[in-house]
């Protein structure tokens, strides 16, 4: 009997730290392990005995990638407790910020930390000597989605003008025109994108995966929806623990996610895709249409496609927010304290994030949870590497840990949410 | 020094944080690809999988200290780095991680984990300055990505950054802001706060929250005072200091006065 184990310590072109060991014994694949070793920061346990005004502030610390997934699941669920409503521009505003992080997430995804792996190179400034136009394509989409961010929220990484109830100060018409400019350019910018993925190389490789993500009556999902999956699954985020349940795995700093039912589940841009790809905008389907791509993909490694796709989507809504755009007569809607529990989820750019709070009479934090997406994918982030992995294993050593290592980046983890995430070993004896 | 004839040697290292100071050099978009053909980019794991060992000329450690193995890996971080820059409030100050400093971390690890027995961490989140020694300390939650391209250059051409240390306070009147403070009686720490992010909250009509830490020498009890005045009770007072900034010994200090 032979065993050999591939190790990859320190991982690579991720959010965070985290490694991968896969054993393989006799010539097959046994066991895959993703493992986050990230310290641990107790953010729902330092949440406690804070004011719910400064949740949003604090959430958005645990990830300088996707602070305002943080930001949109926190006050949600506050509102949801609170018994608000935010809705009209305020609503409207809030997509455009989500529409400024999707830009600046996926682009930072598809052109720094995913490309390399499809033309083989260490990293994008590797990249840039030989493909020096499209690195240049892809940070100034990245910035496009960042100047979103600044303007509406102060500020790129860790918005300040983000509020429960709406916001600090809401933007004039006259702040918006010049980004409807900007974004006129990144949606040719997208659109270029979308073409240049899909020419890469993808292995020919499939899972049957339970998709999970949030379905809205006639939206692309950011904000809200109901939770639903490929299998049946249709929810109120006030039922998504009856449904999921995290366990704690000695390996890992982060907690795995299950469908209590039915085990492994995806959450991310190809579920999203997978199952509201009737409410992209009609330039974005007809693009994926076009590259290839059906209304349902379950080619991890063409979620780069994907993203590209919903970068063009992104682009496409915020300049229809900004042309529908009506300067509202308040910043914000008033929230006073009390008693309750709420419960929200929202699209993160790597998937679905559920936050729950419990509040006191005067507005305190009694109780936190968070379920961040990375640690929802764990079990399909295994599961695939014990899938894929098998078909490569004459390869040499280097090119099958690169493989491993792509095939975790197809989910754009994001180990610094997930701890509450990755090192490659490979063992083969 | 760096041997002639070669880039300097970059490396960005990351402990307890968020990635996110980290992530301000790739959004400097103009800027990355100019800074990339200046120094040799030697260790950056969130950006490339292509790692130099060895020693390098500049550091930008990120994240606070929050486990042994980290104590241990930010000596040999310091050891094989000729200049060592701290970037952000979790490598600078402890970051909010560090509220664990006034509670009990195996409760903290009850809370948020089933198995609480297999997580190994410390009693505390603590500064890299309070391991090593640092050359230069850059402030923020996140840093100022201007800031931090002042302070690749400086450090490379071997002189002091140019990064004020004057109050928030000051940058509000270089922008002509109205005090928020004192037309709208907001609370604000900008009085207290150090200078670097262009006063962004005061200009989005909310007080700042302290997010670059302590300004030198602040008098945060006459801010104290006022917030008082304001309607701030003590349990607000105690709490508006520890935030990401919380370790820092001035609001350190001043958030212990009103921890009754």
């Amino acid at each position: 009997m032979t065993v050999k184990t591939i190790k990859v310590d320190y991982l690579a072109r991720v959010e965070g730290e985290g490694a991968i060991k896969v054993v393989v014994r006799d010539g097959a694949v046994e066991s895959a392990e993703f493992r986050i070793f990230e310290p641990p920061r107790f953010f729902e346990a330092l949440l406690r005995g804070r004011a719910f005004t400064e949740a949003p502030d604090i959430t958005a610390r645990i990830c300088g990638i996707c602070p305002v997934a943080y930001q949109m699941s926190t006050v949600h669920a506050m509102e949801n407790a609170l018994g608000l409503a935010v809705t009209g521009p305020l609503r409207d505003l809030r997509r455009l910020l989500y529409c400024g992080e999707w830009i600046e997430s996926h682009a930072l995804h598809i052109y720094m930390l995913h490309a390399p792996d499809f033309l083989g190179y260490d990293g994008a400034i590797d990249m840039a000597r030989d493909h020096g136009d499209a690195v240049r394509r892809g940070l100034a989409l990245k910035k496009v989605g960042n100047e979103i961010l600044s303007l509406l929220g102060g500020r790129e990484i860790h918005p300040i003008n983000v509020r429960v109830g709406g916001f600090y100060r809401t933007p004039r018409r006259r702040e918006l025109e010049p980004l409807a400019e900007r974004l006129k350019w990144a949606r040719e910018a997208a659109l270029e994108t979308v073409r240049w993925v899909a020419a890469f190389d993808f292995p020919d490789v499939e899972r049957d995966y339970e998709f999970v993500a949030l379905r809205h009556t006639d939206e692309y999902p950011f904000n809200e929806g109901r939770i639903v999956s490929s299998r049946g699954l249709d929810i109120t985020a006030g039922e998504y623990e009856d449904h999921f349940e995290e366990t704690h795995v000695e390996r890992s700093t982060a907690l795995h996610s299950h469908l209590r039912e039915r085990g492994a589940y995806l959450v991310g841009p190809l579920a999203r895709y997978s199952l509201n790809f009737d409410r992209l905008s009609r330039l974005a389907q007809d693009v994926a249409r076009d590259v290839g791509l059906g209304p349902k993909c379950s080619n991890p490694y063409r979620s780069i496609v994907v993203r590209a796709v919903e970068v063009l989507y992104a682009c496409d809504e915020a300049l229809r927010i900004i042309d529908g755009y009506v300067e509202p007569d308040l910043p914000a809607v008033a929230a006073e304290p009390c008693a309750g529990t709420g419960c929200a989820a929202t699209e993160a750019p790597r998937g679905l994030l559920y936050h729950r709070y419990r509040l006191d009479a005067d507005g305190t934090i009694v109780e936190a949870r968070i379920v961040p997406p990375t640690s929802q994918n764990q079990a399909s982030i295994e599961e695939d590497l014990v899938s894929f992995i098998g078909g490569s294993l004459d390869l040499p050593e280097d090119a099958l840990r690169h493989r491993c290592e792509q095939t975790v980046r197809n989910y754009d983890p994001c180990i610094s949410c997930s701890t509450h995430f990755l090192q490659l070993e490979i063992d083969r004896g | 020094m760096a041997a002639k004839n070669r880039k300097p040697r970059l490396a960005v290292w990351k402990f307890a944080s968020c990635d996110g100071c980290q992530l301000s050099l790739l959004d400097c978009e103009d800027e990355l690809l100019a800074v990339a053909g200046a120094v040799d980019i030697a260790y950056f794991l969130e950006a490339t999988r292509g790692a130099v060992r060895g020693r390098y000329d500049l550091s930008l450690v990120e994240g606070s200290v929050t486990t042994a193995s980290d104590a241990a890996r930010i000596q040999d971080v310091r050891a094989r780095s000729r200049t060592l820059v701290t970037i952000g409030a979790c490598a600078t100050a402890g970051g909010i991680q560090a509220l664990r400093n006034w509670a009990d971390v195996k409760e903290y690890a009850s809370v948020v984990y089933a198995r609480p027995d297999y997580i190994q961490t410390l009693a505390t989140s603590t500064a890299i300055a309070d391991h090593v020694a640092v050359d230069f300390e850059l402030r923020g939650c996140p840093i100022s990505k201007r800031q931090l391209l002042e302070v690749i250059s400086a450090m490379l051409a071997g002189r002091r950054p140019v990064t004020p240390h004057h109050s928030v306070c000051i940058e509000c009147k270089l922008k002509g802001n109205v005090c928020v403070m004192v037309a709208h009686g907001t609370p604000c720490l900008g009085p207290v706060t150090h200078a670097g992010c262009g006063a962004i909250c005061p200009s989005y009509n909310r007080g700042c929250y302290g997010c670059y830490g302590p300004m030198e020498t602040p008098n945060t009890l006459s801010l104290s005072d006022g917030l008082h005045k304001l309607g701030m009770d003590e349990r607000g007072l105690m709490q508006v200091y520890r935030t990401f900034n919380a370790n820092a010994g001035p609001f350190r200090e001043e958030s212990d006065r009103h921890d009754g």
